[in-house]
């Protein structure tokens, strides 16, 4: 490969992966947010919205996100949601993300002592208090090795978001591929950039999970 | 929202997603071959086959599939290769599925009891037999829930071979809706039987379990 072309692509590549990251970010953002908010309604104890958010996670996780993106950005427009390609990529991540992260957070929720939660209860603290200092706290030990494994692949979907043209670094990258004819080596090294990039974020992940779950190592030494 | 749109469709709709269901049995098939061996060659105890195997796992984890199929797809023309995209497409759903049905064998294999292996080998029962009669039997019942799981996953991947042209569902949908503007329609209809085709194969897979349960 010539070195002139990096000097020439280079500026369109980082700006791809600019992009990327910010697909990825929002996506990640807007699926936990939203992943987060589902499972809570998903615990009143009302019968239509409980089917009605099982019926979404389910169509969600039953379906390509390349359909889910088709839907979006190619059907929006009959219903009148006309989204620039950008937007209906981050929005369709953040959807898609969000499934995942519900149940997820549901697992998590459910994997919250009991009885943490009736002491609380009868210490009189109110839900919203329990929900910050008990619940959230247990969920986060549990669920973050299955968050962070989410959020990984998350990363590997971003490149879908090409085929939809949204201006990310597969995107740039095909483009630099057919204006040079140097497919094969563009592709190749893609492949070994994203490999890297996916391992990264595993292992940032992994210190995350070693950082959060640091306490308990702790407490059961101390019991030992 | 026009419906006759979606019954005009849906016979060639069906028609791909036979294409789809098929290309993705048959990715899983030839991923599972791979899968045994990649996971044997890991476990024989040969340092070179372990790590080899390693790296091809963590390959095929850690690159997007997309960019896997476009990997395969302009690298076997370099190589003297030339073969139609479908060709190209099972092979990239296979090696993929390869890897992670290996790590699915790898974490069932560690669930058989340690001791049959050591009982078998006292016993004087040669490794491959070991390996036929005794391991990969009982991995194979303990992997069910996961190889089922992997046919879904494997199948909702599957959309994305549309990109080298493959005319399963997703690329006929494709066509469809861009010769009769009705991209609504047409890939509502599409993710309809994508949800379909995955809770046949959710059902078939709890069926499955809970025979293997009984027997």
């Amino acid at each position: 490969m010539d070195s002139s072309l990096i000097v020439q692509y280079g500026p369109a590549l980082l700006r791809g992966f600019g992009v990327t990251i910010l697909c990825w970010a929002a996506g990640c953002a807007i699926g936990l947010v939203l992943g987060f908010a589902l499972m809570l309604l998903r615990q009143l104890p009302i019968r239509p919205l409980q089917a009605l958010i099982r019926a979404y996670i389910e169509i969600i996780r039953g379906t390509p996100f390349l359909i889910q993106l088709f839907l979006l950005y190619s059907g929006g427009p009959s219903i009148g949601l006309r989204l620039e390609a950008t937007t209906a990529g981050i929005l369709g991540l953040g959807l898609y993300g969000s499934a995942y992260f519900a149940e997820i957070f549901r697992a998590g929720y459910q994997s919250v002592p009991k009885g943490q939660v009736e002491a609380a209860l009868s210490l009189g603290m109110s839900y919203g208090a329990i929900l910050r200092r008990v619940i959230v706290p247990g969920m986060l030990v549990s669920t973050l090795p299955a968050i962070v494994n989410m959020m990984a692949i998350l990363t590997k979907e971003t490149v879908v978001l090409s085929i939809i043209t949204v201006p990310e670094l597969m995107y740039e990258m095909q483009t630099m591929a057919a204006e040079t004819f140097a497919t094969f080596e563009t592709i190749l090294g893609m492949a070994l950039f994203y490999w890297l990039l996916v391992e990264v974020v595993s292992r940032l992940g992994r210190r995350l999970e070693a950082r959060v779950t640091r306490f308990l190592s702790h407490s059961s030494n101390a019991r030992a | 929202m026009k419906f006759s749109v979606i019954l005009d469709a849906l016979p060639y709709l069906l028609g791909a997603a036979v294409t789809t269901v098929w290309v993705s049995l048959l990715g899983v098939l030839l991923g599972q071959v791979i899968g045994v061996l990649v996971c044997v060659a890991r476990q024989s105890g040969n340092r070179a086959a372990d790590i080899a195997g390693g790296v091809y796992v963590s390959f095929f984890r850690g690159v997007p599939l997309l960019i896997q199929l476009l990997l395969i797809y302009y690298m076997l023309p370099l190589i003297g290769i030339d073969v139609p995209p479908l060709v190209a497409a099972v092979g990239a759903l296979s090696l993929a599925s390869g890897a992670y049905v290996s790590e699915i064998y790898r974490g069932s294999l560690n669930a058989v009891p340690h001791g049959q292996s050591e009982a078998a080998l006292a016993l004087g029962f040669p490794t491959a037999t070991i390996w036929t009669r005794i391991l990969l039997p009982q991995a194979f019942r303990i992997s069910v829930p996961a190889l089922v799981n992997e046919l879904i996953l494997l199948l909702k991947a599957s959309s994305l071979i549309s990109v080298v042209g493959v005319a399963e569902l997703t690329r006929t949908s494709q066509t469809i809706s861009a010769s009769n503007y009705r991209p609504l329609e047409i890939y509502l209809a599409a993710g309809c039987i994508y949800l379909a085709i995955n809770g046949a194969l959710a059902l078939f897979g709890t069926l499955l379990e809970r025979r293997l349960q009984e027997g």
